[in-house]
């Protein structure tokens, strides 16, 4: 039994100092005061002066509350008995479920030997065919979605959550409006999803604290899942709200700020996160998608920025479409070979032809005279964005291309699309829908 | 001799201070105890009785009493035979073995040899008993994957001894004693194959350092033609995050020819080292026939290892490059990124409680960038061989921005600027160099007055398309828009270049040399062309034709056939020739080949 300390001498935000013996570093301590009990983590030792994050927050604590050191860093339980609760960002159930106990496993282990990693070379296919065509997403990746507030984010996550192929699901939600948890918890329940989803919630009125904890459970129930042979897909939404709590408690902690006046670890820390995405060779996987939304939709911001430094790519989700310029899937290069022939040279191609049409769209909107090129680059960028880019679109990966195809030969001769003469001639539909039309 | 020990005082974030009992000395190692484990750490700041550590490790679970021990030396990798290969972290670590030892992985407090001591090598002695020497001088060689790797003196051995005995060739362990030295006091010294040398102190023993002009071919037309590096040079990688920086690096560690690749993954993704891990032992290597690894060294501290020995990376490399140069070889340093190795520093200096400069990078930021840029060289050595150590780095600017400190203060040490650019990328426009702005102080492969010809079509066609943008197509003159015409084509045919095409992906200088002469005839020749329908649809086709050109393998049929179509193509329209470019090309003509 530790000793119980009952003299907090200070108290900072979040964050308590006390005087202590023999503390570890990262160790859990017990603090209770009148509103209840809360768990807190050392995050400071100097001397015998032992500095503390109280996950419920500092408000409210007083100066005679118990602190009592438990001699062992933050646990969570590991169990399939996760299955379909929710939790919040300490672990404890936020549904009516039972508590769980058993087999505690650690948070925030240490990261994969990168020899031990393999290269990612499964696709996850989604439906969505701005995702499996344009920049596929691969299992073991780590991919964020860029957005601003407003944006059909959670939406295009749950839609993600119900249509992926991959075995479990882990939701972690973070600052999220209470609205948003309910939204994600009906869906997937409606869908019948729920039964191979786990989900940790902080929603936007718990204490700060928490939130920090959401990614490094997440992941670590994610990783026992992956060794035990399970594909598992990470959802945590939104990203900017972690590095907002990273900042508070940095600046709680009196640390030199660096831009904007997040700490200068904020890529170390996010990195941290991100990089338990990994393919376990003879086990299963962990892939992750992070909603980030942008303040001010400035992709500049060091949220996005050092975000876009660590992650495999980006997906950018903008006026409710996923954006073809900027979203980039960076291991798309892996598994678009072995799709159909045809993948890539039609992906690139229609990509630099959707630039084109954006062009043309700026010279009209000056008010130049549109060229017989023109014209049809202006049909083709609204067809492009009807019949592909719609989110609402659910179609497997082959259908898609050969609805490229069509876009493409209803719009331009075939010596126009720029795409190599190998491919033009295996793939150029012989009969475009405009022919069609008109024989019929 | 006791060694210096002390206490833990302070945990914060993997910064520990530490009550000191005894002497310590500046980026001293030690090893902080945790249970049964030992935490590398290095000596950063002392103050008083105090000093500041940076551990090596995540720091959970230490606590305040836990004892630690000074080593009495500065943090340094091992230098021998062996090295080409392997995979290391930033302290040396071999990743591998590690992993046999731990599984999927890291374990803190886990050190490993950097070297395999049980292996033997076939050594041949070069010098004799009785020799003089010091420092830096080859006693033996033994065979090291295709190269003579020289066992040498080691470097921190001071002032000139003679030779009392050298092993008689045969086959050693590394730790096996291959010669005797004796001094002028008669102290005398045992040497194996093996010794240290401390990361952050350059490696001088040469007899001079030459300017940098010999072309370090990457076998990517933009760089080679237009960008050039030289070997011994430096160069730089900005760009905004998704632009390929990356990708580049990678690349171009495939097929720049040089003897020796070292890659410093330095707070990076994982995954894109385990890329080059499990290809480069299935490629083979066009010059030597062996594998690419069996010439490459891998450093690799990736964005979630620990941020202390992401400092400690780029220095193992450089010093690693630095060893094999001693050899006479060409060796390129690929370091990915150097902006996270300035996050490094910059996070330990806000644990300090240093005064922020710019951006809270410390204020010594440009000193030690440049300072390391500087162990860059092309030397000649005391045996009169030349070695080079040319390094490339990538930054990684907050928000793409290139007036941020760690650009600027690279891009004042270094002699080429690739520059990355987001709107080519966006576009797929790869390798997304901007070519506008990159520069390189290096003589081209080609021929710099042919190429300055070339980026001034660039220039005036883009000048045109800014123009056009303001007074569309129809206000441009036709003069004008095949200006443009040909801008775009040197972009689109030349400029960019498939990675992914086995043939395209890379191209030696030979090919550049050969398909530049009909870049350069179709940028120099005026053609007959009515309209801008006529003119766009020609350059089209031209298009067309390159581009399966450059797709196809260097002197087979089809690329001489492609070769007949384009040259029927450019005659068949072709009316007159610029003047200067035909002035400029009689002149060197015959440099071009």
């Amino acid at each position: 039994m530790k000793k119980i300390y009952s003299r907090i001498e200070e108290i900072a935000g979040n964050v308590i100092t006390v005087t202590a013996e023999d503390v570890r570093y990262s160790e859990l301590a017990l603090v209770t005061s009148g509103h209840g009990k809360s768990l807190a983590e050392v995050i400071r030792l100097r001397g015998n002066k032992v500095s503390l994050q109280v996950y419920s927050g500092g408000r409210g604590v007083s100066t005679g509350d118990e602190v009592q050191f438990l001699g062992r860093p933050m646990q969570v339980s590991f169990s399939d008995n996760l299955l379909g609760r929710i939790f919040d960002g300490s672990g404890r159930p936020r549904d009516k479920g039972p508590t769980l106990e058993e087999n505690l496993i650690e948070i925030g282990g240490p990261s994969v030997n990168p020899s031990k990693r393999i290269i990612p070379r499964n696709m996850i296919r989604t439906g969505i065919p701005m995702i499996d065509l344009f920049n596929t997403l691969v299992e073991s990746q780590k991919l964020p979605i860029f957005s601003v507030s407003g944006e059909p984010y959670n939406e295009l996550l749950s839609r993600i959550a119900m249509q992926a192929e991959v075995d479990l699901i882990i939701l972690g939600g973070m600052g999220l409006k209470y609205d948003d948890f309910l939204f994600f918890r009906d869906t997937l329940e409606k869908g019948g999803a729920m039964d191979r989803t786990i989900f940790f919630v902080h929603t936007a009125s718990d204490p700060v604290v928490e939130c920090l904890m959401v990614p490094d459970i997440s992941l670590a129930v994610a990783e026992k899942f992956a060794l035990q042979g399970k594909r598992v897909l990470v959802l945590l939404t939104d990203m900017t709200n972690f590095a907002d709590s990273l900042k508070e408690i940095a600046i709680t902690m009196e640390q030199v700020p660096s831009n904007r006046g997040y700490p200068g670890d904020l890529y170390s820390q996010l990195a941290a996160r991100y990089e338990k995405a990994v393919d376990f060779e003879g086990a299963g996987s962990i892939t992750t998608l992070g909603v980030t939304t942008m303040p001010g939709d400035d992709v500049t911001h060091p949220v996005p920025d050092n975000t876009g430094y660590i992650t495999e790519g980006q997906y950018y989700l903008r006026g409710g479409r996923i954006e073809p310029f900027g979203s980039l899937s960076r291991l798309k290069q892996m598994v678009n070979d072995t799709t159909r022939a045809d993948h890539r040279g039609l992906m690139d191609g229609m990509i630099r032809l959707y630039a084109n049409y954006k062009e043309s769209v700026e010279k009209k909107s000056m008010g130049f005279r549109m060229s017989e090129w023109d014209q049809k680059l202006l049909r083709y960028g609204a067809l492009f964005e009807a019949k592909m880019m719609d989110l609402t679109v659910n179609i497997p990966l082959e259908e898609a291309l050969d609805l490229g195809w069509e876009i493409l030969a209803e719009c331009f001769q075939s010596d126009e699309t720029g795409l190599q003469s190998k491919l033009l001639d295996q793939f150029w539909p012989r009969k475009s829908i405009r022919d069609e039309q008109e024989t019929a | 001799m006791t060694r210096t020990t002390g206490t833990v005082f302070g945990v914060n974030g993997n910064m520990v201070t530490v009550d000191v009992k005894g002497d310590v000395s500046l980026n001293e190692v030690g090893y902080i105890s945790v249970g049964d484990q030992k935490l590398k750490s290095e000596v950063i700041r002392i103050r008083g009785k105090q000093a500041e550590m940076q551990v090596f490790e995540q720091t959970g679970g230490i606590g305040v009493g836990d004892t630690v021990e000074f080593s009495g030396e500065m943090l340094a990798v091992e230098l021998g035979p062996g090295l080409l290969g392997q995979v290391y972290d930033g302290l040396q670590n071999p990743l591998p073995q590690l992993a046999e030892q731990a599984g999927f992985f890291l374990k803190r407090g886990l050190y490993l040899d950097a070297i395999d001591k049980a292996r033997s090598w076939e050594f041949t002695p070069k010098l004799e008993a009785g020799a003089t020497v010091s420092a830096g001088d080859t006693i033996g060689t033994v065979p090291e994957g295709i190269f003579d790797h020289r066992i040498m003196v080691p470097f921190n051995i001071s002032g000139e001894w003679t030779v009392r005995k050298v092993a008689p060739k045969g086959s050693y362990k590394v730790d096996d004693t291959i010669c005797q030295i004796e001094d002028a006091k008669g102290t005398t010294q045992d040497l194996s194959m093996l010794f240290e040398w401390p990361v952050k102190r350059a490696i001088s023993l040469f007899e001079e350092r030459y300017k940098p002009t010999e072309p370090m071919v990457t076998k990517i037309r933009m760089i080679d033609t237009f960008f050039p590096v030289a070997r011994g040079g430096t160069y730089c990688i900005p760009g905004p995050f998704g632009a390929g920086k990356t990708v580049l690096q990678q690349i171009t560690s495939r097929h720049a020819e040089v003897d020796i690749v070292i890659v410093a993954a330095c707070g990076e993704r994982a995954g894109e080292v385990v890329e080059t891990l499990q290809e480069f032992p299935e490629l083979t290597d066009p010059r030597t026939g062996r594998t690419l690894m069996e010439r490459t060294v891998i450093i690799c501290n990736t964005s979630s290892m620990p941020v202390a020995s992401r400092e400690a990376s780029v220095y193992t490399a450089v010093t690693i490059a630095e060893y094999y140069r001693q050899m006479g070889l060409n060796v390129l340093l690929l370091a990915d990124s150097t902006s996270r190795w300035a996050q490094a520093m910059r996070e330990m200096s806000g644990r300090l409680e240093e005064i922020p400069g710019e951006e809270a990078f410390p204020a010594y930021l440009e000193s030690v960038i440049a300072s390391f840029y500087e162990r860059a060289g092309v030397v000649r050595l005391k045996d009169g061989s030349f070695g080079s150590v040319t390094i490339g780095g990538t930054v990684s600017p907050a928000g793409g921005n290139f007036e941020e400190p760690v650009t600027q203060a690279t891009l004042k040490v270094v002699g080429a600027f690739h520059g990355l650019s987001r709107e080519r990328s966006d576009a797929r426009k790869y390798p997304a160099i901007h070519p506008l702005e990159s520069w390189s102080k290096y003589p081209s492969a080609i021929n710099d007055e042919l190429v300055a010809y070339c980026r001034d079509i660039l220039l005036r066609g883009n000048e045109v398309s800014q123009m056009m943008k303001v007074v569309g197509e129809e206000g441009t003159s036709l003069e004008d828009f095949v200006l443009y015409q040909k801008s775009e084509f040197l972009d689109s045919a030349y400029m960019q270049q498939n990675s992914f095409d086995p043939v395209d992906g890379s191209v030696t200088i030979e090919r550049q040399r050969h398909i530049f002469r009909i870049l350069f005839d179709v940028l120099a020749s005026e053609f007959d062309l009515h309209d801008k329908d006529n003119a766009r649809s020609y350059f089209n086709q031209l298009r067309q034709i390159y581009l399966d050109y450059n797709t196809s393998e260097w002197e087979s049929d089809a690329f001489a056939s492609r070769e007949a179509e384009l040259v029927k193509l450019i005659n068949e329209k072709r009316t007159g020739y610029d003047s200067t470019a035909e002035e400029i090309r009689n002149r060197v003509g015959s440099a071009v080949g």
